[in-house]
């Protein structure tokens, strides 16, 4: 018997990303997308560092910090744009964004 | 036979781990999705973000897993519940509003990716998947993630840097509230109807 194998964490990983895909894709409120966003960009997280343990390289892990690095300026400014949104009175529904729609 | 019954022991322990930790995830991620308040959705992403540092911890990925709890259950989720909090946490049904049609839509789309991939995963289980590689003690400890950050991946260690400050510099702008965009709303100057600009060709 082992402990779990790279296929297990590969399967949980593919759950996780698939949530917070159907949260971005149902949810109105832009801050509950932003938060299921995080979830997507965790689930790739969990499978680099699972091939990097898998293959014993610590690329992947690298390659994981990066992507928290993204995470976190993408969050500055979602978040930025969110608070301007709601100083500008637009309602905090993306639905009702569609000021750009051609 | 004393060393079978001890890792065998050891690893019945870490299945009770990995499964407990992947129950808190899942369980905390669909709640982030399900709950309708914004402030309980940020709390349960806490927990599923904790629940993943467990497992890279699991997959002897020390410094992450710590970078994970510190970075992202602390500092980004500490900016969000502020933000939540600034802006009031409006409820918002995850099933009430909108089309019915995109929502059964974004539902059949995301089962059709995860029976996608669970098929791509399992069709490789018994082949490249299966063997795993040896690895030392020193692997994803913060003195092997230094030495790759400042030797094979310095090019990757400095943008990061150069994405840091883009993001400071775009979050104080966005927050700062430019002077010109302080016109309440209502006191803008009454536009033309969009047939009489499409008349002048100002489109």
């Amino acid at each position: 018997m082992n402990g779990p194998g790279i296929a297990a964490y590969l399967v949980l990983s593919t759950i996780l990303f698939t949530t917070g895909a159907i949260g971005v894709l149902i949810r109105r409120s832009p801050l509950i997308v932003l938060l299921a966003l995080e979830i997507m960009l965790n689930a790739g997280n969990l499978s680099l560092i699972a091939f990097s343990r898998h293959s014993g390289d610590g690329a992947g892990q690298i390659f994981a910090l990066a992507v928290m690095v993204v995470a976190a300026a993408e969050v500055v400014v979602g978040l930025g744009l969110i608070v301007a949104m709601s100083r500008k009175h637009v309602p905090l529904d993306v639905d009702k964004l569609d000021t750009l729609k051609g | 036979m004393t060393l079978l019954l001890a890792s065998t022991a050891g690893d019945v322990l870490t299945w009770i781990v990995w499964v407990a930790a992947a129950l808190a995830l899942l369980t905390t991620g669909f709640a982030v999705v399900l709950f309708s308040n914004p402030f309980y959705s940020a709390l349960a992403l806490i927990g599923n973000f904790g629940s993943l540092a467990i497992l890279y911890l699991l997959l002897s990925a020390e410094f992450v897993a710590a970078a994970q709890v510190l970075v992202y259950a602390g500092a980004v989720m500490v900016l969000f519940l502020f933000v939540i909090g600034y802006l009031g946490g409006h409820a918002d049904t995850p099933w009430a509003g909108g089309r019915r049609v995109l929502r059964l839509t974004a539902l059949a789309v995301g089962a059709a990716i995860l029976v996608e991939s669970v098929v791509a995963i399992a069709l490789e289980a018994n082949g490249s998947l299966s063997s795993e590689a040896e690895i030392s003690g020193a692997f994803g400890s913060p003195a092997e993630i230094g030495r790759l950050f400042l030797s094979d991946y310095l090019l990757a260690f400095e943008v990061t840097s150069i994405i840091l400050l883009v993001g400071a510099v775009g979050g104080v702008i966005l927050g700062s509230g430019m002077k010109r965009d302080r016109t309440p709303r209502n006191e803008l100057p009454p536009q033309p109807p969009v047939e009489q600009r499409e008349m002048a060709g100002v489109e």
